[in-house]
């Protein structure tokens, strides 16, 4: 059991992040000594800032794939439960799906932003050790997408337009989710989404993995944090069939094109939200900000549009994606 | 999700015996191949070729091939020691088919239907932009004309060499047979062995009617991966189609044998047709397992049939 290779690879991925950390603790310990002293440090601290400021800018353009999918994994980027804290000025979060039970990895509610109301659904990871396993590290089961898709209605019902954030390794692999049909939950809320009569907007904050994101993710318009990854296999699970090899995992993430700007690319997502300088996880609230004012300005567009449209624009969009060669 | 290997060979040129995967029985290879790839010891479904699918399904002759030419981009540039667009070329050199899913229009005991088969000998019938165009363009055919969509599944998943393409082809597939359920077109999902990740995740699961064949492994993940999670032995029949007619997750299981009298039957109570006229067993294309032996005088015309241009 000792050193997986899922383990080392982790703690290579985010390697980089080591010199930029140790010139914010030599900055943090500076600004200490420079209170109250006569030392003058102030210069000293602006240069170094300086540095630092460039320095995480030239480190986060170069980012590898693989490094990418470790800063959405990172332990301090905004979850779910942070936007909602930052974010919403009211969220009265609605538990269940009416049937089997309350799928804690998927969170529901009625939110308030800057005077928009709209039910929010989005992946929960948890915060705490034991928080984290009670929502399964973000991995739903099909309770949790039935209970989004049972909130949905609601939404659609009561005029409500539809926030998704996308944040799972994907959906939960055992024998109780089998049992009840994870394949068919996540199918049918891929359908039903396409049916859905109010505007959808899907933000993928963290990890994108797979069905179990999709599950919650057809979007009128579909966002990527620029440090999201959104992918069809984990890079670990795609590393052992492809290359019989968890370790290959930063070949396969390189090889997957899961970047935020591989799928804009791709044209498979409408927009990459920019992150604050080094990342989400430096910077919450920034990052919260720029997520809020991108669905604010989404909600407005959309909202304009009468229903037919809004539908058949959902179903090209999607309709459009993967076009094959003629022959 | 995505599409992992099963049961490796299997693709058994010549040779007089096979070995059933599930028995292990040795079956003499023509009386095996008469049966429609089922044993006749154990009643175990190996996986069957779309053509053949097609050849023991649809009224002999009614089969008319659409877009039988459509192929994959690599969009991904993708390379795991083969180039994907490498890959693709080799595939169809081999399988002489231009990627996982043959899709026409056809009669089944009569009924006129939109048929989609996935192939498994394509890249483990994984679905990718082909696969989700295909089916996409069969469902917008079918609401023009309103015939009844019949789809069988028989895939490990997306297809990973083109990444989160592949992906949306479940949300391509999901759209499309959507407009279907607004529109009232019927639409009959067949799940065979092995169906599995994104499209199990997808179009295989929302028709309107879910049928599978018996003994076919049907899933979400795959029984590895869950393992590897839970660090857990998998019950015994675990995502078998037996197992999930039990925890009410699909209609009926049909045998391969009466696979071709069920659907003529159900696709008449879908079409307004007589489903007792269309479920008397007529001259078959082909024999299968069943009570009673295969007759020898059947006449069995178990030629590919002739694929036509769209
Ligand atoms: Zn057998």
């Amino acid at each position: 059991m000792s050193e997986s290779p899922a383990k080392s690879a982790m703690q290579d991925g985010l390697a980089f992040e080591r010199p930029l950390n140790e010139l914010q603790n030599r900055i943090d310990e500076l600004r200490k000594l420079n209170v109250g002293s006569h030392l003058e440090l102030t210069g000293e601290i602006e240069a170094l800032e300086e540095r630092l400021k460039k320095q995480t800018a030239e480190v986060y353009a170069q980012l590898s794939p693989w490094e990418r999918v470790n800063v959405a994994r990172h332990a301090e980027r905004p979850l779910t439960s942070d936007y909602i804290q930052l974010m919403l000025d009211d969220f009265v979060e609605l538990h269940g799906d009416r049937v089997f039970g309350d799928d804690r990895a998927i969170v529901t509610g009625l939110a308030s932003m800057g005077g928009v109301r709209f039910l929010l659904v989005g992946h929960r990871k948890g915060k705490t050790v034991k928080d984290r396993l009670a929502c399964n590290f973000g991995c739903a089961h099909p309770e949790g997408y039935r209970k989004a898709m049972q909130k949905m209605r609601m939404a659609e019902k009561w005029k409500l337009p539809i926030v998704t954030f996308i944040n799972t390794p994907g959906a939960y692999p055992g024998i109780g989710a089998e049992e009840r049909g994870q394949a068919s939950a996540i199918a049918r809320n891929i359908l039903e989404m396409f049916d859905l009569k109010v505007p959808i907007i899907s933000v993928v904050i963290g990890e994108g993995g797979s069905g179990g994101a999709l599950g919650i993710g057809v979007g009128d318009r579909v966002g990527m944090l620029e440090n999201s990854y959104y992918s069809v296999i984990s890079p670990e699970g795609c590393a052992a069939i492809l290359w019989k090899s968890g370790d290959k995992a930063p070949e396969a993430a390189e090889a997957l094109k899961l970047t935020s700007k591989d799928l804009l690319r791709l044209g498979l997502v409408d927009k990459v939200i920019d992150e604050p300088a080094g990342g989400a996880h430096r910077d919450q609230k920034g990052a919260v900000e720029r997520v809020k004012a991108q669905i604010l300005g989404w909600l407005q567009e959309l909202q304009a549009l009468p229903t037919a449209e809004l539908l058949e624009q959902r179903y090209r969009k999607f309709r459009g994606m993967g076009q094959p060669l003629p022959g | 999700m995505a599409w992992t290997r099963f049961g490796k060979k299997k693709d058994m040129p010549g040779g007089l015996w096979i070995k059933c995967e599930s028995c292990g029985a040795m079956l003499f290879r023509k009386d095996f191949e008469q049966k429609n790839r089922v044993c006749g010891s154990c009643g175990y479904h190996f996986t069957l070729p779309a053509r053949e699918r097609i050849a023991i399904t649809v009224d002999p002759g009614s089969f008319d091939e659409l877009w039988q030419d459509l192929r994959a981009q690599d969009l991904l540039g993708f390379n795991d020691r083969v180039p994907y667009a490498e890959k693709l070329v080799q595939t169809k050199q081999k399988t002489g088919e231009s990627d996982a899913m043959v899709c026409g229009t056809a009669k089944v005991k009569g009924v006129a239907c939109a048929v989609g088969v996935m192939n498994f000998q394509f890249l483990g019938g994984s679905m990718g932009m082909v696969v989700g165009e295909k089916i996409a363009l069969l469902c917008e055919h079918a609401l023009k004309t309103r015939l009844p969509v019949v789809l069988f599944a028989c895939s490990g998943g997306a297809r990973m060499h083109e990444g989160a393409v592949s992906l949306m082809q479940m949300a391509k597939t999901c759209g499309a047979l959507q407009r279907l359920n607004a529109a009232g077109v019927p639409t009959i999902s067949v799940m065979t062995h092995p169906t599995t990740g994104g499209v199990t995740a997808s179009f295989a699961s929302v028709c309107d009617l879910l049928i599978a064949e018996p003994g076919a492994l049907i899933g979400f993940a795959g029984p590895r991966v869950i393992a590897t999670t839970i660090k857990k032995e998998l019950p015994k029949g675990f995502q078998r189609s037996e197992f999930l007619l039990e925890k009410g997750q699909i209609d009926r299981i049909v045998p391969r044998a009466q696979l071709r009298d069920e659907l003529g039957r159900m696709l008449a109570y879908a079409t307004g047709a007589d489903p007792v006229a269309a479920y008397k067993p007529q001259a078959v294309p082909a024999t299968g397992e069943s009570e009673t032996p295969p007759a020898p005088e059947d006449d069995n015309p178990k030629k590919k049939p002739k694929a036509k241009k769209a």
